[in-house]
């Protein structure tokens, strides 16, 4: 449904430290999910803080890891390794709660 | 301040201190806060945690070349320095001098999802690239319980700041962290279970519709500290703690003696006077004259050419100096040269404290040598008695430090308690002047005496203390069999003197002619039987020198007779030999 609407691509940003196990498993769930809902239709953006400390400000960044939605607006934030389906997809409003 | 801070550091090598520049409390805590150690600072909304902690920054950039990082989960950085703007802070000038760092943590619930597991390293790694981008000294976490309210898995959170603290005292970073009070605890999440360094305790408490804020160092591990509640104050110039008392008692003191400018009063005191730096309380009941000693002490201080602040809590700077000139005494040209300055103000305008912090900043901007406070009874419509005890202890603790002499007016409604009370400043005063009514013959006079003064040789007399056109003097009051006599008793008794004395002169020189008139007569018999025995004696004279020709001219001749004789004899010796 929502996605529908959204002609545009869904820009994800994926906040981690290094390759920690959280971070792993968080890249792999969210891969998982667009592939399933958001097929063609996303960029995921990985961004390591060990490398980029400055970075962390700017999208107030506390926890690792964290998604950000930057696109479509509003920025939403998602924290933990995204085990959790359901709460993601709610998160990312991909599907209305 | 500093002395007692080198003192305290010297005894106490194995914790090194981190000042924090803020007004007295280096001095509560005997140097600052432990370094490169978190410390909890804690309290109420709105009783300046933020500010206390912001001013740690600041000065710690301004003063100690320590840049400090300010990490903010309440405002944003722009509010910040707006707030601070008004206490002369620069926040963004600091900022682009790479001095200090703002970071506005922005945690909102809603924004955020939370699924499984996750740390708080982005915290982390915020933090520690703030810290390395300015070589940050100083960290301040302002208030870390907001993300208590961002987040909802409690067990991580707790995980993660006992990480988050340790981490800080690896870094080496002097920290302080604020935290809401919460009930019965010191903070709202319990934070004092993992930062147990240094703990500081914030109150406002609002007490006969004054606020007065509070701050109490509740924990201080390895150190020694005030324990007790120190008022604070938040004004322009940022905050300012007043230590209630100074934890030791190791003031200079000073051996010079200024005179009270009034002349017999000062030879009831040795001659000299009160001790220089030290503390002179003037109590007595209503219109005894202690505001007319305290402004001959100020002229006298000006006249030496010494500064002179005047605090006035009843009367206006122009009501005095007016009043003062009915008493020869004029106080214009010193307030023209600037020696001696006014400060009046209403007890009620503002509660105790800040009070006692506008004493404190006008003398130490106007760096008297003698300081009057007139009348210290009027602050007690501001605060309890042991409030204003306290208050005043504090002040004379740091006018001793000073060297600074001061002086009180209060005024006494009862005189049977006047000789315990007096605001109970009587026991911590150098010096305490009575001035008393004393009601006689229809009239009042005032009768004024020494009740102590330390470490000097002084008068046990009641005095008279008299107001003139002149000026004060003090005269003896007149010990009659009647009792002690004042005013115009006294002026009448010494007239009565005065005639007996006359009267007493008058019979002495006659009893003294008719003394030189016996003295005469006596001479003269003295004189008229010197010549009888003159008389006498000659008659006496005359037979014995008779005798005594008598018997030389008897010698004569029978010694011429003997010769005669010895010649016949002679002869008819060689007659007789012829014939042989």
């Amino acid at each position: 449904m929502g996605e529908e609407k959204e002609p545009k691509t869904w820009e994800l940003r994926l906040y981690v430290a290094g390759k920690t196990q959280k971070s792993v498993d968080a890249l792999n769930n969210l891969k998982k999910y667009c592939e399933e809902h958001l097929q063609g239709q996303y960029r995921i953006e990985v961004i390591d803080l060990l490398v980029n400390p400055q970075l962390a400000e700017g999208d107030q960044i506390l926890a690792i890891p964290t998604l950000v939605r930057k696109f479509p607006e509003p920025i939403r934030k998602i924290i933990g390794d995204l085990s959790n389906e359901e709460k993601v997809l709610v998160g990312l409003n991909i599907r209305p709660a | 301040m500093s002395k007692e801070s080198k003192k305290v550091l010297a005894n106490h090598v194995l914790l090194p201190k981190t000042p924090t520049g803020i007004t007295g409390l280096d001095q509560i805590t005997g140097g600052g806060i432990p370094k490169g150690r978190p410390t909890l600072i804690c309290g109420d909304a709105g009783c300046g945690k933020t500010l206390i902690s912001l001013e740690f920054i600041v000065r710690g950039a301004m003063e100690f070349n320590e840049p400090g990082v300010f990490m903010a989960f309440e405002e944003k950085a722009e509010e910040l320095e707006m707030n601070v703007a008004s206490l002369g802070f620069d926040l963004k000038k600091l900022q682009d001098e790479k001095k200090i760092r703002l970071d506005h943590v922005h945690i909102e619930r809603s924004e955020i999802e939370e699924t499984g597991e996750y740390d708080l390293d982005g915290l982390f790694i915020r933090l520690g690239y703030a810290i390395d981008s300015i070589g940050a000294k100083r960290v301040v976490l302002d208030t870390i319980e907001n993300l208590f309210s961002g987040l909802a898995n409690q067990t991580i959170l707790r995980a993660e700041l006992r990480r988050l603290f340790h981490w800080l005292k690896e870094k080496g970073v002097t920290a302080i962290i604020t935290g809401e009070r919460g009930d019965g605890k010191l903070t709202r999440q319990g934070l004092e279970e993992y930062v147990s360094d240094c703990v500081i305790l914030l109150d406002h408490r609002i007490i006969n519709q004054i606020s007065t804020r509070r701050l109490r160092v509740v924990k201080y591990r390895g150190s020694i500290h005030g324990t007790n509640e120190y008022p604070f104050l938040i004004d322009q110039e940022g905050i300012s703690v007043l230590p209630v008392t100074s934890l030791f008692l190791d003031k200079e003191v000073s051996e010079k003696r200024i005179p009270s400018g009034i002349t017999a009063l000062d030879q009831m005191m040795g001659g000299k006077g009160f001790y220089r730096g030290s503390s002179v309380l003037v109590s007595g009941t209503a219109g005894t004259g202690k505001t007319s000693i305290a402004a001959y002490f100020a002229s006298e201080a000006c006249s030496r050419g010494e500064r002179c602040l005047y605090f006035a809590f009843e009367e206006s700077p122009r009501q005095i100096i007016r009043n003062m000139t009915s008493i020869n005494l004029d106080l214009q040209p010193y307030v023209d040269k600037g020696l001696l300055e006014f400060h009046a103000a209403r007890p009620t305008m503002y509660g105790l404290e800040m009070h006692l912090v506008n004493i404190y900043k006008s003398i130490k901007k106007f760096k008297p040598s003698v300081v009057i406070l007139d009348p210290i009874t009027n602050l007690v419509t501001v605060g309890s008695v042991s409030e204003v005890k306290g208050m005043l202890i504090r002040l004379i603790d740091f006018l001793q430090e000073e060297q600074i002499t001061v002086m009180f007016t209060a005024l006494t409604l009862n005189t049977a308690v006047t000789e315990q009370t007096d605001e109970g400043v009587s026991s911590l005063v150098d010096a305490w002047l009575l001035v008393r009514d004393i009601e006689y013959n229809g009239e009042r006079n005032r009768g004024m005496y020494i009740m102590k003064s330390r470490g000097m040789k002084h008068s046990n007399q009641v005095r008279e203390f008299v107001i003139t056109d002149n000026g004060l003097d003090l005269v003896d009051v007149y010990l009659g069999p009647d009792g002690v006599l004042t005013g115009s008793a006294r002026e009448a008794e010494i007239l009565k003197e005065q005639t007996s004395k006359v009267i007493k002169t008058n019979a002495v020189s006659r009893k003294d002619r008719e003394i030189s008139r016996k003295r005469k007569v006596l001479e003269a018999k003295i004189a008229s039987l010197q010549t009888e025995f003159e008389s006498v004696e000659e008659e006496l004279n005359k037979v014995y020198i008779e005798e005594q020709l008598k018997d030389e001219i008897m010698a004569k001749t029978l010694s011429e007779i003997t010769n005669i004789r010895r010649s016949k004899a002679e002869e008819q010796e060689t007659q007789i030999r012829k014939k042989k």
